[in-house]
């Protein structure tokens, strides 16, 4: 990192760590269930890279294993977009292009500052164009594809709509990010991929009424806690263990 | 599955390598998505720094049934090999 002078934004890390440690979770849950061979391969990359973000950004505040374990589903500051289930294919697919997108657009500002996650923003923002690109290439295969699957890519992306206002909600200690920017290029970015895989933006609103603040809050939807209890199982058996 | 994801022969080009070599085969609906899985399977520890993906339909290969007369030359023709030459001094990469 660039040095121990800069003080790490606790709420930031925390943030940011989550988000990739609870996608990188989902994600793994798709190990031995993906379309094809190359798919579970991409998918579990993914995951991989995911997680070593989660590590470096938890370990920046604190103990990582501690931190992912011990907490309480209300201590956890993810994005309720990151917490939702795997659905189909593309639910999974438009989960990742609305993430991935706001991840290397908002990893691309981190890494030009100077601020405490500039370092680590460097390194991921290679591993954000990739996650993007897959996200992007099967986007365009799912919307311009079949009748079916071009009608499960706009559901998915549908049902996740009302989860992306979320993303551009100022993070505390992330005080250099230019928020409405980075939402500009997010929206830019994402109705030109939908344009070329002929879907269209979705439309309703981006948030739920009951949603306000909503993950980065420590309010995470119903399915978050069961993902947890799977995740922390072992740990919370055996406290204390080494492995 | 077969007809939708047909098989690609990947060729990866090492960071230090002059030439492609073959690495192994995957499947990919197009070369677009042949190319990303070969990243993937074949160049995930930075082996390579350039991939050729090419259909496996699109490659045709010697036969095992032809590997005489393709393979084997006449040994006891020593004039079809130029070993007759001298070799100017001075000549160090020949």
């Amino acid at each position: 990192m660039t040095g121990t002078d800069i003080a790490v934004p606790a709420a930031a890390a925390l943030a940011l760590g989550d988000d990739a440690l609870v996608l990188s979770h989902r994600l793994g849950e798709w190990a031995g269930h993906a379309p094809v061979l190359e798919e579970e391969v991409a998918l579990a990359n993914i995951a991989l890279d995911l997680l070593g973000q989660a590590r470096v950004l938890l370990s920046m505040i604190g103990d990582e294993d501690e931190l992912a374990f011990l907490r309480e589903e209300r201590s956890f500051r993810n994005v309720q977009l990151v917490e939702q289930p795997n659905g189909d294919f593309a639910h999974t697919i438009a989960r990742q292009l609305y993430f991935s997108l706001y991840q290397h657009e908002l990893y691309a500002q981190l890494a030009a500052g100077d601020g405490p996650f500039a370092g680590l923003a460097a390194k991921a923002v290679k591993e954000t164009a990739y996650h993007r690109d897959h996200a992007e290439q099967w986007t365009l295969r799912l919307g311009d594809g079949t009748e079916e699957s071009r009608r499960r890519m706009r559901a998915g992306l549908d049902a996740l709509w009302r989860y992306t206002g979320e993303l551009f909600q100022p993070v505390e200690g992330l005080d250099g990010v230019d928020w409405t920017a980075l939402e500009d290029r997010w929206t830019a970015a994402l109705g030109a991929v939908l344009g070329r895989a002929g879907l269209s933006l979705p439309e309703g609103p981006r948030t739920g009424a009951w949603a306000a603040g909503a993950g980065r809050q420590g309010l995470h939807t119903e399915p978050f806690g069961r993902m947890l209890a799977e995740m922390q199982h072992l740990h919370r058996s055996h406290p204390g263990a080494t492995w | 599955m077969t007809q939708n994801w047909p098989l690609w022969e990947v060729f990866v080009r090492s960071r230090r390598g002059l030439s492609h070599t073959h690495a192994g085969s995957l499947h990919a609906p197009d070369a677009e998505m042949a190319l990303r899985n070969a990243r993937d399977l074949y160049t995930r520890r930075s082996e390579g720094v350039s991939i050729w993906v090419v259909p496996s339909a699109e490659i045709t290969a010697s036969s095992p049934d032809e590997r005489d007369p393709f393979f084997a030359p006449a040994a006891d023709k020593p004039y079809r090999h130029p070993t007759f030459y001298d070799i100017p001094e001075g000549v160090s990469h020949l």
